[in-house]
């Protein structure tokens, strides 16, 4: 039987439009919002997007070694499961069927999660963070588990036991860190977006180095549970992404109280997506004068003080403010967070979980043996400062001084949040570094950080997004900081210069296709 | 300015359960002192009479029901222990 003319030719329209959609659709180049879209339409199943990203891992992780564990099988099965559900309509969301990547600090079930130490090499964790459980239920699909500094302890993740992670833009360079495999890796497009944790800019400095989105929620917005602790007044999980859409849709995601984490704030649920209006009409912004003064790079000012200029012909007000506080910011950050770390490093001593050295006498010596193996240089300075700022005898002078200027900072972001909606600095001082210039100097790594910890010491929001490159074609952020709870604002501002900006569209990494 | 001596900073590294190799004092030393004279700025700042800050929602006391919840995986509990015996974890003998 000769079939019907109009059979025949959607078969061909059919047959046309994979040929086409093969061929002009770059997969792993879209963004979850176009994923998601086309998703929905069925222009493309959760399998076509997975086998995309696993290609492109099985052909570039070599490059960037982003990944410390790979789930590239279990992604295509799950995702195969995914688009039968799909096809049957039992499907419960639009984001069912995307591909993620977790930072290696988020306990994934069954999975290793190592935090990039040698103490957690095998570590495989008995229960789902709060974040991943979010993501599960909405049936995302975890392609693995990212690199980090060890235990989220450095800015480059050179400090990783494991390996070093490449920038994409420069494979010699640092992606910045602690968070800079989940960075490095969105950047290279070996995942669509990524979890990570910022504790002193973890999230925000890798973003601005790889040129990618990276959002630091307000502290108690998002549930710390089944996060590695590294400095518990300071963590917060937040996304890193491809643009500024894709970080509201997974903040939708994460945001939420969570009654396993007794810090986690209790309010109603909000969709941050509608904040993004791309209107900033009258929006008042405020520049601290002491973030673009001594040690910031002139090519990063430059290219600020453009964006600058972009938001006034947006209609902005901006206004130069003095931050008095920005001096004392690091000090206090490095004395808290050390002091923190020590207390919840304590955990680590080879019983219960983790490595546990082979020679011992007694279990005072398995406990001493079994950290000092386990942990890295790094870690083992910041226990160490950590321990000599609580012990007595320097308590007063350091831990107890640093609380007290803590709250000085949180007034006088107070203060500066009575008159302006959001404020405006750079992400970093510099652009990404060459690999091996500072891993020997923690004080010149730490410098790194200056410009994103009052964020974390004040508890409120900040998003990095790319805001121009350098002369050698390497990115630059811009960060935005909100009042508490503020994270609209600062989304809607970081969108309207996206939109306006156009940065995806003009740079690229180098590392291409 | 800091000044730390070595005692000190191998009584600190006892405090903190870790071992300092002597090859490595002096590397610890010099990056603790110089952490230390960097934080000293701290003492710039005008505190007086400022209260501490030691957590962002510090004013909030959070209860919740008095329920026992049963962790039923115990065998996932137990799985990253390197030594155990009878669901329990093992450690070597402490009282003699």
């Amino acid at each position: 039987m000769l079939k019907s003319k109009r059979e025949i030719c959607l078969k061909y329209q059919k047959l046309y439009n994979k040929m086409m959609g093969g061929i002009l659709v770059d997969i792993t180049n879209l963004t979850v919002h176009e994923l998601m879209e086309k998703l929905g339409n069925n222009e493309l199943t959760s399998e076509e997007i997975t086998k995309a990203y696993v290609d492109r891992i099985n052909d570039k992780e070599k490059d960037v070694n982003a990944f410390v564990t790979t789930l590239c099988d279990e992604a295509l099965e799950k995702a195969k499961k995914i688009d039968e559900k799909r096809k049957s309509g039992d499907i419960k969301s639009n984001l069912a069927g995307i591909p993620i990547g977790i930072k290696d600090n988020l306990c994934t079930k069954g999975v290793k999660t190592t935090c990039s130490s040698r103490m957690l090499e095998d570590f495989i964790a008995p229960y789902d963070a709060t974040v991943v459980e979010n993501l599960n239920n909405e049936d995302l699909i975890d392609l693995g588990k990212l690199n980090m500094d060890e235990f989220a302890m450095g800015a480059s993740t050179e400090y990783s036991y494991f390996k070093k992670t490449s920038n994409p833009w420069n494979l010699k360079r640092v992606p910045g860190g602690s968070s800079g495999g989940s960075a490095a890796a969105v950047a290279a497009e070996l995942v669509p977006w990524a979890l990570g944790s910022d504790t002193g800019g973890s999230i925000r400095q890798p973003a601005s180095f790889c040129g990618v989105v990276g959002l630091k929620p307000t502290y108690g917005l998002v549930s710390r549970y089944g996060l590695v602790a590294f400095a518990s007044s300071l963590d917060q999980i937040g996304p890193i992404t491809k643009d500024v859409t894709d970080a509201a849709i997974l903040l939708n995601l994460i945001a939420g109280h969570d009654e396993r984490d007794t810090t986690s704030y209790d309010m109603p649920k909000k969709d941050y997506t509608k904040a993004l209006k791309g209107d900033v009409k009258g929006l008042k912004i405020g520049i601290p004068k002491e973030y673009f003064g001594e040690g910031i790079n002139e090519e990063v000012k430059e290219k600020l003080e453009e964006a600058i200029e972009t938001y006034k012909k947006l209609g902005a007000e901006v206004e130069e403010i003095s931050l008095d506080i920005a001096k004392y910011a690091l000090a206090t950050y490095y004395i808290i967070a050390c002091a923190e770390a020590s207390s919840n490093l304590g955990r680590f001593d080879g019983i219960r979980y983790g490595h546990r050295a082979e020679n011992f006498s007694n279990l005072k010596e398995l406990y001493r043996n079994s950290r000092s193996e386990g942990f890295g240089a790094e870690v083992k300075r910041r226990i160490i400062l950590g321990t000599y700022v609580l012990s007595s005898g320097y308590y007063d002078a350091y831990y107890k001084k640093a609380q007290q200027v803590r709250t000085l900072v949180k007034r006088e972001f107070d203060k500066a949040f009575e008159k302006y909606d959001v404020l405006l600095t750079p992400t970093s001082p510099t652009v990404a570094f060459e690999m091996g210039t500072r891993s020997n100097n923690p004080l010149e790594m730490y410098l790194a950080d200056i410009c994103t910890v009052s964020v974390n010491i004040a508890g409120l929001p900040g998003i990095s997004i790319p805001c121009g490159v350098n002369s050698e074609n390497m990115p630059i952020g811009m960060q935005l900081i909100g009042n508490k709870f503020e994270e609209e604002k600062i989304l809607n501002a970081a969108y309207a210069f996206e939109k306006e900006y156009r940065f995806r569209d003009k740079f690229r990494p180098s590392f291409g296709k | 300015m800091a000044n730390v001596s070595k005692e000190e900073l191998l009584h600190i590294a006892r405090l903190a359960d870790l071992n300092i190799n002597y090859e490595e004092i002096d590397n610890y030393l010099a990056n603790l002192q110089d952490i230390l004279n960097f934080a000293e700025v701290v003492n710039n700042a005008n505190t007086e009479g400022l209260e501490e800050t030691i957590g962002e929602n510090d004013k909030v006391n959070v209860f919740r029901k008095d329920e026992i919840k049963v962790f039923e995986d115990n065998k996932a509990l137990l799985q990253n222990a390197k030594e155990q015996e009878r669901n329990m974890f093992k450690i070597p003998k402490v009282i003699q």
